[in-house]
């Protein structure tokens, strides 16, 4: 994250200070919320005066206008405002990446980070990997190829690690490859058969 | 089963292919439940009790109400009280006054929803909750269940703390007090399970007996782990009504299964309701046919008149999403010098949660009479209700505890006794038709279909190199021990008497109609290869519709338990009998003869005598529109379930319609099973360990999908190796509050923690009750690989170290140090 993003306030907005200060307080009423009447689990609150913004975002190679929270996080605005429901919110805690994205060629969880804080930067999801023409991308034609994933729920997330970690060591082990995406988790547990979907696709893509 | 043979060419079947599903899971498209979206659409959101048990006091929602764009609040006096059932026989099912609801106001858990707000956006939702004015009056509470049995121990229901079976057949179980005395607890000590009076129990054969006759008699208490179902997709569902229809997108296992489970939850006919549930995160038992909270949705939605998504926090998810639960077990188990179990006294007592019984522990008896074949058993147990998040059958319910508990169990007879640990796994590994307890009313055992267990152990061993491995010298590198493992595994892998549907378009194509959920198992489409073997037609030629009731979709099974593989395949074949035997028909009544005169291949039905002369399928398709009646679907036999019915009069001609109920015979109880071999290394400075070698092998007849079977074998070996390596519930029991409730605070295995080798085989004797075959395999490599981790730490680390599961980093060192180290003492599993 960029700090000349993130610790700028906007008007009747928070910075990333506040937001995660606000995370934590949800976190501290939950743990304390046993010990007094009232709610617990409430999750993070309105913040009255707060307002959304028109900012542009490069996705998946397009600009997209769009109305953004100061407090919104990506996976927010690309699920609920931009249609993009490939990246899954699995734990909206940074703890599964099934929300996993690009931006600029990072993997990121997306549920983790400020939409404000990734202006100008180039944000890539799953849509984004095959061809308009509907050819897929080499790393997803290995995973078919090889029948990987079974609900597929963290497919989108993994992918998208994959890709990342293959820009920085193209031609892994299959170890080097579990170290790269070991932030992502898969409850079917059907690590075995991912991985080896994964290496035919960073074989596939080595091959192009 | 033999007349079938020639009717079944297993082309296709045996095969690995590209499901059909795949490509939109790996391109963003798939819509998961919570990736619907419609006009106007307004978010839930739940609050849940901060109170183990308590009483809603005073409730005042007028200032939430008041937040704009609140729509909507519903309490639990709005629910609609649950519904009889009734099943496929026509048994009417009374609803229980015990049984869960999506809403209360005497919450039973922390966490337990009370109220459910429906607003613009979640923000304001969560405003909602927060301005909800509520007051509770707090409750006697229980966290484990033998605080529950002591005497004077907190009940967690105020009608009482156990579950007692029903006093007459048909009639349902009781929650009742049940109380164990100080000398029963006195008589046990600290960590040995006290025998005070059980629940319900069985036997079979001279318990006593046998013991008394034994080389070696064990008497060993284990306790196994609660573990969250933890699915990554959490409970969502999005609701809307139209014309007074429901219309529901939610995350289930099954399809057709859970149109009459939502229909009972909210008084409803099933034919006022659609599900929608094309693709799920997930389920591993938790979401068998959806779950309760998937009616707060359609109430809300129908109370704001508006759409309504409700997509559940990861921390309701492990509030409401169920888990699997502990049990504590005692086994006297006594052996022949050959490591013959020849008599064994089981008792377990079960964390229940606050609602439904579970089967887990009687289950566990049940596998367990299966698995290890004791010539003498007796089975007693007892469900405790505790203040604790509500339980549901978890992959291998009760099988996984049956193997976590009685494989170490083997494996320490065969170190006292000299043996092999295989040996004594082999020689009491069922085979043939195995009997299974508990008995029936004349005492008489009931009996498997068939196990080749010890073929497994045989071939496993083999691949696993388990005699090189068990004769080399003991590794020793610095603090790293090694241990290796042994243990099988079983569960129920079938039923029957299910439907199936599919249309021969005048296209010539095969469109098939399934009720199967789509959970990742890939049954919804590996079954139906059965039916593309059958009437000789290429895969791609055929279409699989699934995921919506709207579709016209054939009554399945519940895809759980492991069922769907057997169940459904029996389906398809019953199915394309009837589609083959319409087109001999169509073909003698437009080209002359008598059906027998005809056969069917290549997409065409052709006189036998003189291939030229015949229909192709798309002719014959279209000549089925043309006769109409039970040929294009505008007859249905009556012997299909009515929902099948329904499917079948909406798709009345548009092609030959094939349609029937499975009623192919079977004698037996439908198992699989499974011989799991596992190696450990263990650093003794830091107590960390790790599973370096892991082979699975399984018994689940013939393979449908090899890729899919390997993932079962792999993906479900590693759900059991999670409960003995990372999943764990703590407790603030002051309190009886959960402090696990993250991934992080109970975190599934990760890709890192998956086995440097691992390899996995299947004996492929085809099931002799089947006529294809094929059995389950998801649920029995949970227990083996379960069992056979326990078992490699306790041959690295020695015996009776470990009193529960998981085996963490801190239990390893308090076993290797136990002078240095507090242990956790007590049978809870809850530490």
């Amino acid at each position: 994250m960029h700090a000349s993003l993130i610790d700028t306030i906007r008007p009747g907005g928070m910075t990333r200070r506040q937001f995660i200060k606000s995370v934590i307080a949800v976190g501290a009423v939950s743990s304390s919320g046993f010990l007094f009447s009232g709610p617990a689990d409430a999750g993070p609150s309105t913040s009255p005066g707060t307002v959304e913004r028109l900012i542009t975002l490069n996705v998946n190679g397009q600009r997209r206008r769009v109305d953004v929270l100061p407090q919104e996080t990506l996976a927010q605005t690309l699920r609920n405002k931009l249609g993009l429901t490939g990246l899954k919110v699995g734990c909206d805690r940074g703890e599964c990446g099934s929300c996993t994205v690009l931006v600029d060629t990072v993997p990121q969880y997306a549920c983790s980070l400020l939409t404000h804080s990734v202006r100008g930067k180039a944000i890539l999801t799953v849509e984004g990997l095959a061809r308009a023409d509907g050819k897929l991308h080499p790393l997803q034609q290995g995973v078919l190829d090889e029948q990987g994933f079974q609900c597929g729920y963290c497919a989108p997330g993994f992918l998208m690690a994959t890709l990342g970690f293959l820009a920085t060591n193209p031609n892994p082990t299959r170890q080097e490859l579990a170290h790269g995406v070991s932030g992502n988790l898969c409850r079917c547990q059907d690590y075995d058969k991912i991985l080896t979907a994964l290496m035919r696709g960073a074989e596939n893509m080595r091959k192009e | 089963m033999a007349e079938n043979d020639a009717l079944f060419t297993p082309k296709l079947t045996g095969r690995d292919y590209v499901t059909p599903d795949l490509r939109a899971k790996l391109t963003g498209k798939a819509r998961f439940a919570a990736d619907f979206r419609a006009e106007g659409m307004l978010v839930c959101k739940l609050l849940k009790s901060p109170l183990p048990h308590a009483r809603v006091t005073h409730l005042d929602l007028r200032a939430a109400l008041a937040i704009p764009g609140v729509r909507a609040i519903l309490t639990a006096d709005e629910l609609p009280p649950p519904a009889d059932s009734v099943s496929d026989s026509g048994a009417v099912i009374k609803a229980s006054p015990w049984a869960e609801r999506a809403l209360t106001m005497e919450p039973l858990y922390q966490g337990e929803p009370i109220l459910a707000v429906a607003a613009i956006d979640e923000a304001t939702a969560n405003a909602a909750i927060e301005a909800v004015d509520i007051a509770y009056e707090a409750l006697p509470f229980v966290i484990d269940p033998l605080d529950s049995l002591r005497p004077g121990g907190a009940n967690a229901r105020t009608e009482g703390n156990v579950w007692l079976p029903s006093a007459k057949p048909g009639e349902l179980p009781q929650i009742g007090e049940l109380k164990w005395t100080a000398a029963e607890f006195g008589a046990a000590g600290q960590n040995r399970l006290p025998l005070g009076k059980a629940a319900d129990q069985w036997s079979y054969g001279e318990v006593e007996a046998s013991l008394s006759q034994a080389a070696l008699v064990l008497d060993e208490t284990f306790v196994t782990p609660n573990v969250s179902h933890q699915a990554l997709e959490t409970r969502s569902a999005l609701a809307w009504w139209e014309n007074g229809k429901l219309h529901l997108a939610v995350g289930s296992q099954s399809t057709s299964q859970t149109v009459p489970a939502i229909a009972k939850w909210l008084n409803m006919d099933v034919n006022d309701i659609t599900v929608i549930s094309e693709y799920t995160g997930g389920g591993f038992g938790g979401k068998g046919t959806a779950s309760v909270a998937a009616i707060i949705p359609a109430l809300l939605a129908k109370k704001a008149h508006a759409p309504v998504m409700l997509r559940a926090s990861r921390e309701d998810e492990q509030s409401i999403g169920r888990a699997r639960p502990s049990l504590i077990g005692r086994m006297r188990a006594g052996f022949a010098k050959d490591g013959r179990l020849l008599g064994l006294d089981m008792f377990v007592v079960m964390d229940n949660g606050p609602y439904e019984e579970q089967n887990d522990a009687r289950t566990s008896g049940r596998i367990t009479s299966l698995l290890y074949q004791p010539q003498a058993m007796r089975w007693r147990g007892v469900a405790v209700l505790t203040n604790t998040p509500t339980r549901g059958p978890q992959t291998a319910p009760g099988g996984l505890q049956a193997s976590a508990l009685l494989g170490p169990v083997l494996a320490k007879a065969a170190r006292r006794l000299g043996l092999d640990p295989l040996a004594v796994c082999r020689i009491n590994a069922p085979e043939g038709r195995p009997p299974v307890g508990p008995p029936k009313p004349d005492g008489s055992l009931n009996a498997a279909t068939s196990a080749f267990v010890k073929q497994a152990l045989d071939r496993g061993a083999a691949t696993f190199r388990w005699q090189t491995r068990r004769s080399r010298p003991v590794p020793v590198r610095g603090s790293v021990r090694h241990g290796i493992g042994v243990a099988t595994g079983c569960y129920v892998a079938g039923t029957v008497g299910f439907d199936g549907l599919f249309v021969i378009t005048p296209q010539g194509r095969l469109r098939i109609h399934t009720g199967i959920g789509n959970l990742g198992t890939e049954s919804f489409s590996d079954a139906q290869r059965v039916a593309a073997d059958t009437l000789d037609m290429p895969w791609e030629a055929c279409e699989i519709v699934w995921g919506n009731t709207g579709r016209h979709l054939a009554w399945s099974c519940v895809s759980g338990g492991s069922q769907t593989i057997h169940a459904m395949s029996r389906a398809a074949l019953a199915t394309s009998l009837d589609a083959r035997a319409k087109l001999k028909e169509i073909a003698a009544k437009t080209l002359g003869g008598t059906p027998e005169d005809y056969v069917v291949g290549g997409q065409r039905v052709f006189r036998r005598d003189s291939g030229d002369q015949g229909l192709s399928f798309a002719d014959a398709a279209q000549r089925a529109i043309e006769l109409g009646g039970i040929y294009d679907g505008h007859q249905c036999p009556a012997e299909v379930n009515k929902a099948t019915q329904a499917a079948v009069a909406a798709l009345a001609g548009q092609g030959l319609v094939a349609v029937a109920r499975d009623t192919f015979p079977r004698d037996g109880q439908t198992y699989s099973y499974v011989a799991a071999f596992a190696e450990v290394e263990v650093d003794i400075e830091t107590g960390k360990y790790r599973v370096t070698d892991l082979h699975a092998e399984a018994d689940a007849g013939i393979v449908v999908h090899p890729r899919a079977f390997a993932g079962q074998l792999a993906g479900r070996s590693m759900l059991g190796i999670g409960h003995v390596a990372t999943q764990k519930w703590f407790y603030d029991k002051e309190h009886g509050i959960p402090m696990s409730r993250r991934f992080y605070q109970s975190r599934p295995p990760s890709i890192l923690c998956f086995p440097e080798q691992f390899t996995w085989g299947s004996v492929g004797i085809p099931d002799p009750q089947t006529p294809i075959g094929a059995r389950g395999i998801g649920e029995p490599p949970t227990g083996a690989a379960c069992a056979a981790v326990l078992c490699a730490l306790n041959d690295a680390l020695g015996d009776d170290k470990f009193l529960r599961a998981p085996v963490m980093a801190d239990a390893v060192l308090a076993a290797i140090e136990p002078e240095s180290r507090q242990t956790a003492v007590g049978l809870s599993a809850n530490v």
